[in-house]
């Protein structure tokens, strides 16, 4: 069904399968259009794997994995997303209206993730070089072993925050819980304040003033054996 | 994995659907937990002085009117069966613990699901849709109910090993995950507090952990704050009482939770499709519940 050139994809009137079809009809094409998602009814694995440049509007909750693997297209969920919004993105950018469940943005590789919300635990786990703007709270273990990319929070963060993490670049406005093993506050220098005021305009956060963030990253103590661990093995 | 699903009326308006909403709650979880499923539902309150006793017999030709008689004789009370299934709800004004006690010493299958003032617990193996229909969920009305549909892990799948527990009257409890100090409490609970298991199931524990803990005189809030000093595992609990319905998750979280409120209703799903048939579920708040945090509701929460 096409309304004034957008395509509408009912749940009500047709399967997962067939809107992922649909959805993904434009792979490789570099084909961008307009499309709506209606009564997503919390479905898994809605809008994965899309490679085109499309704006696809979801108009619901979702379940599990939306937008997972995503290339290109930008996605908005008007509603919560369920456990894994986004994870292993590669490019694009995916909007969660909502909160998202756990797992937000989990390993993903490019691209922007953006919640209105709040995020529960474990966002940005293993995170590759996507950047995550959460407009609320992350929950505990977020940044867990993140490698690469940025994750700006402008609310608080839970319990061990960034865990044994790499080299992922942690923001956040509000207080922190804990910060978990090898994650330390530092320094703000003018690049950082850059990168951050950048991420906040591409998020839409006007007016949020960057000297409210604090910095936190990678002491680099986890990164490499050291020999005086030997005799535990 | 298992699924759990609950739903809270707030008012009476809803109450005569109470089954109807519930039933494609606990179907939509049948990914999450295909081996059994059960349901608590607190309904249709025993007159002063009586109590309702729902029991399991594997057998259908069971004679549940001759155990009826036994309690006529042995107590001198007033007793009534309503028969659904495998299972009777046996309403009598004998002693509870003694008649309990009665019907567990009258036949070795003879399983009691629960007993209390408003709760019946149906539950059996297979597929949620089917034990659902069997027992007639749909048609049934009351105030709250809570349900599980059962992945097995822990052991065996079997009538006695789905969920929800019972172990103290008009209390329920259904768990996703699974306790790793479980034999440990229930060791505890046996020795130290007189208490009886029927399965080597870990929620078994938990539910008696919760009865206790009620007995002592904490309310169901303060019980379930109490199982985060106690339990160890992962575990998503969704517990109710006479008038009280409660959620804990585990600090870590491992568990999925998702509630939703209105004015009419609080809903408790493992996944937030369980509740996209409920009434005004647009408008509803909907949210992920804290770890670590217990949210209750009702007098007795």
């Amino acid at each position: 069904m096409d309304i004034q050139n957008i395509t509408v994809l009912d749940l009500e009137e047709m399967s997962l399968r067939e809107a992922n079809v649909a959805l993904q009809a434009d792979n490789g094409s570099g084909r961008s259009r307009p499309l709506r998602v209606l009564n997503p009814k919390g479905a898994h694995a809605l809008a994965c794997g899309l490679d085109a440049p499309l704006d696809i509007e979801i108009e619901g909750h979702t379940g599990y994995f939306c937008a997972g693997m995503n290339k290109q297209a930008r996605v908005t969920i008007n509603g919560n997303a369920g456990q894994g919004v986004a994870e292993n993105m590669m490019s694009g950018e995916i909007w969660v209206k909502g909160d998202a469940s756990q797992s937000a943005g989990a390993t993903a590789n490019g691209g922007l993730l953006v919640i209105e919300g709040n995020a529960s635990a474990r966002c940005g786990i293993s995170l590759k070089g996507g950047d995550i703007v959460v407009k609320g709270n992350v929950g505990h273990m977020s940044c867990f072993m993140a490698q690469a990319g940025r994750v700006v929070v402008l609310g608080d963060a839970g319990n061990a925050l960034g865990d044994s993490l790499y080299e992922t670049r942690i923001y956040v406005r509000g207080k922190v819980a804990g910060l978990g093993a090898d994650c330390i506050e530092k320094e703000m220098r003018d690049e950082h304040r850059d990168e951050l005021r950048e991420l906040l305009d591409r998020a839409g956060c006007n007016g949020v003033d960057v000297s409210e963030f604090t910095r936190y990253g990678s002491a680099r103590q986890l990164y490499n054996f050291k020999i005086e661990n030997v005799s535990a093995y | 994995m298992c699924g759990i699903v609950g739903l809270y009326l707030k008012g009476t308006r809803l109450r005569p659907e109470l089954g109807r909403l519930f039933t494609p709650m606990l179907v939509e979880m049948t990914d999450r937990g295909p081996d059994s499923a059960g349901f608590a539902i607190y309904h249709e309150p025993a007159e002063r002085g009586f109590i309702k006793i729902t029991a399991f017999h594997p057998d259908p030709a069971f004679e549940w009117e001759a155990l009826c008689d036994h309690i006529r004789v042995e107590f001198n009370a007033t007793v009534r069966d309503t028969h659904n299934g495998s299972h009777a709800v046996i309403t009598s004004d004998a002693e509870p613990a003694g008649t309990v006690a009665l019907i567990e010493g009258f036949e070795s299958r003879l399983q009691i699901m629960s007993s209390g003032e408003l709760i019946e617990i149906y539950k059996e193996t297979g597929l949620p849709q089917d034990v659902a229909d069997q027992f007639g969920l749909s048609g049934m009305q009351g105030s709250h109910v809570v349900g599980h549909t059962r992945m097995a892990t822990e052991s065996a799948v079997t009538t006695a090993g789905s969920h929800p527990f019972s172990t103290g009257l008009d209390l329920c409890l259904v768990h996703n995950g699974s306790l790793s100090n479980h034999n440990g409490i229930r060791e505890h609970l046996r020795t130290h507090k007189g208490m009886h298991f029927k399965t080597e199931n870990d929620t078994e524990v938990a539910a008696a952990y919760i009865s206790d803990r009620l007995s002592d005189g904490r309310s169901l809030h303060g019980a379930l704050e109490d199982c985060l000093e106690d339990l160890d595992g992962f575990y998503t609990f969704v517990a109710g009482t006479k008038d009280g319905f409660a959620v804990l998750r585990d600090p870590i979280a491992c568990k999925p939770a998702v509630l939703a409120e209105t004015d009419d209703y609080v809903a408790f799903a493992s996944e937030y499709r369980a509740f996209v048939d409920l009434p005004n579920i647009a408008h509803a708040k909907v949210w992920e519940p804290e770890p670590e945090t217990v949210y209750s509701w009702g007098e007795q929460a």
